[in-house]
């Protein structure tokens, strides 16, 4: 076995180009897999990571539209027709602040704060010339606390602000809508102009916050424009004058204090207010976190992975397909060492065995190879998204495994071919 | 490979190095080697091409004989070659080599039959390219099973006994025709073979190297009693052998006696 590892190995080297050519498809195919799992593994570690860091205890309240139990029923052709009622949640439909008073009440230990949000959406702000582009949103005035916002200078939104303009920004709103000639210290107090909803109202500046590039929330805002964009919280009451919206909500966060059980406080979380909704006939409340978030986030990827596996399956194919016509080159131009091996007394197992070995090292390589190649990519690729690169070590042994099974499954016609060669016509061969 | 005899190095004249005085060659008495009877071959049996190649052939090759089988080219004596070195089973005829029925055999036996009792040597050496002649050398080793480290020293003796034990390291493309046909003679008495079956092995070769690869055949012959087939159309050649055959037209039309040449140079 040895002295064919050895023979095979003297054989490829002999004719590098043609067998690194022969390798391609197998690298392709192998690193291609291998990259998509490196991205996938390193995306779903440091997302679960980063959503253990700021929110596994999160619990997202929301209302959501019952599944009508008015569904149609078709007698005459046989078929349930699902009737949909696009319509926007009415008034009477939202989460209360009653509700949140009562729910408060009843899971005070469990609750470490309950973030209320409107949101605006995109805002320019200007200052004469100058101007900023902002992500508006009213909060109230446990916001802050509960996001970890860091503040450089004033204070942040309080609930009792009510419905007065006052805004908390940015310091790379500073910099972009007065140029940098504020501290954030001297800034706190100035006026700006807010062009928001479709309409411009006057702001005071309240509180000035360290914007950290490389939060997540932040980047899914810049990552597509090149000028920042940064979140600029005002008063709830007021935003919700603004969006002209009703008092309820369609969805609020809850931050469930530190050593709670998610699990449970999710599903008790939900109970309570869905307990509000058993007489309403279209909407009910539901209660998410992060984690089954995740979760979907998981099974998308695994269906892109099962997609780029598909496609490499397809190239590993045109490989394998590839290595078993370059063996088929090989062993017609060896054809008379074949008769030689045979004359010397070579049965025809050890014929078939030695090319079948050719054609599993030029796959072991390719593969090799490719792994190499894919963990350059996977590396590369998750270094851009900005998360450590997580390399999956049975991965890489299956494209191992299934790296030699393609040579072996592939090389075996050529060997076969070459082991029931006559020995008289190899001999004579020119 | 109990009936093997290694090789002992030491004896006999250099470059002739390992070995063994045996028995003197018989022509009587002693089972014979080689035992044909009423070999006949035909291509496309049965179809309007058919060919007969050989018309029914019967020799006898005794231990220790050397016997050239002389013939034109179209004589058949490529084909009897082939019969004789169990590549090719004959269409008629037995055939039995070292006291073994060779046409009963099954295809993965007469492998075993050409790697243990015939060592080939060729007309055009057909060493294996990118191999060391050493390697060359221990390929029959190899496919008998031997052991590396035993396949290895052997392989050393006998580039020793033809004198190419400073080529050893080199591939066959660093080595000119004389130096190529004694490695591949050296292959041929890896697995200490009964008979030597060369097909005209100084085809390639000038006058000057041929006689060194004649000479040490005939120093296989006498000194280790190696039994040697050599087949060439060369009459010249055949004189030098003790016993001679001649192939005509697929059947063996005259057997002589040859001129006794000394062995070694």
């Amino acid at each position: 076995m040895l002295e064919n590892i050895r023979l095979a190995l003297s054989g490829l080297l002999s004719n590098k180009m043609r067998a690194l050519l022969t390798m391609l498809g197998i690298i392709i195919g192998i690193g291609s897999v291998i990259a998509i799992v490196t991205v996938g593994n390193s995306l779903t570690a440091s997302v679960s990571d980063s959503m253990s860091g700021l929110g596994a205890n999160n619990v997202t309240v929301s209302i959501t539209q019952k599944s009508t139990d008015a569904d149609a029923y078709d007698g005459q052709n046989g078929v349930r027709v699902r009737m949909f009622e696009p319509t926007a949640p009415a008034e009477e439909d939202l989460l209360t602040d009653e509700m949140i008073a009562e729910y408060r009440a009843a899971f005070g230990g469990q609750v470490a704060a309950i973030e209320l949000t409107e949101a605006l959406g995109r805002g320019s702000a200007s200052n004469g010339a100058l101007s900023a582009s902002v992500q508006a949103m009213g909060v109230n005035g446990e916001y802050g606390a509960a996001e970890g916002i860091e503040l450089l200078a004033g204070r942040f939104v309080q609930d009792a602000d009510g419905e007065r303009q006052l805004a908390v920004v940015s310091d790379a709103f500073l910099q972009d809508a007065f140029g940098g000639a504020l501290t954030p210290q001297s800034a706190v107090g100035q006026r700006f102009a807010l062009a928001v909803n479709g309409r411009l109202l006057t702001f005071y500046i309240l509180g000035v916050y360290r914007y950290e590039e490389e939060d997540t929330g932040a980047i899914s805002l810049t990552a597509f424009s090149d000028e920042t964009v940064t979140p600029l919280y005002l008063p709830l009451a007021a935003a919700k004058k603004i969006a002209g919206a009703a008092a309820g909500y369609q969805s609020f966060t809850v931050v469930g204090s530190a050593g709670a059980d998610t699990q449970q406080f999710l599903s008790d979380t939900e109970q309570f207010f869905a307990s509000y909704y058993t007489r309403n006939p279209s909407y009910t409340a539901a209660a998410g976190s992060l984690s089954s978030l995740l979760e979907t986030m998981t099974g998308m990827l695994g269906t892109v992975s099962l997609a780029v596996s598909a496609i490499a399956g397809i190239s590993l194919l045109v490989g394998g397909i590839g290595v078993m016509n370059i063996m088929l080159v090989s062993i017609t131009e060896r054809t008379r060492e074949i008769g030689v091996r045979k004359a010397l007394g070579a049965k025809n197992s050890a014929i078939r065995v030695q090319f079948i070995v050719e054609a599993m090292l030029i796959c072991l390589i390719g593969g090799i190879l490719g792994i190499l190649v894919g963990l350059g990519l996977g590396s590369l690729g998750a270094g851009l998204m900005g998360t450590p690169a997580k390399v999956s070590l049975s991965t890489i042994l299956l494209a191992v495994g299934f790296s030699m099974g393609i040579g072996v499954f592939f090389g075996y016609y050529p060997a076969n071919k070459a082991a029931k060669m006559d020995p008289i016509e190899a001999l004579r061969y020119e | 490979m109990a009936e093997q005899n290694s090789l002992r190095p030491g004896q006999g004249a250099v470059p002739a190095g390992p070995v063994t005085s045996q028995t003197a060659p018989q022509t009587a008495g002693a089972r014979p080697i080689i035992e044909m009877r009423g070999i006949v071959k035909r291509y496309y049996e049965g179809k309007p091409n058919e060919l007969e190649i050989l018309h029914g052939i019967d020799l006898t090759v005794y231990p220790g004989d050397f016997v050239a089988i002389v013939g034109e080219s179209g004589s058949g004596k490529s084909t009897l070659m082939n019969i004789i070195g169990a590549l090719d089973r004959p269409t008629l005829g037995s055939y039995s080599l070292d006291g073994l029925d060779v046409l009963r055999q099954k295809d993965a036996r007469m492998s075993e039959v050409r790697n243990r009792k015939i060592g080939f040597v060729f007309q055009n050496f057909n060493l294996i390219g990118r191999t060391s002649a050493q390697k060359n050398v221990e390929l029959p080793m190899l496919y008998a099973g031997l052991a590396p480290r035993k396949r290895a020293a052997r392989a050393a003796q006998l580039l020793e006994m033809v004198g190419m034990a400073d080529r050893a390291r080199h591939q066959p493309n660093e080595l000119s025709g004389g130096q190529k046909q004694r490695v591949a003679i050296a292959r041929a008495m890896a697995n200490d073979p009964a008979i030597l079956l060369a097909d005209e092995p100084t085809g390639a070769l000038d006058s000057a190297t041929s006689r060194t690869v004649m000479d040490i055949f005939h120093r296989l012959n006498r000194q280790a009693g190696k039994t040697v087939v050599l087949i060439t159309h060369s009459q010249k050649l055949a004189e030098e052998c003790p016993r001679i055959l001649t192939l005509l037209d697929g059947r063996i039309v005259d057997e002589r006696r040859g001129r006794e040449v000394r062995g070694d140079a």
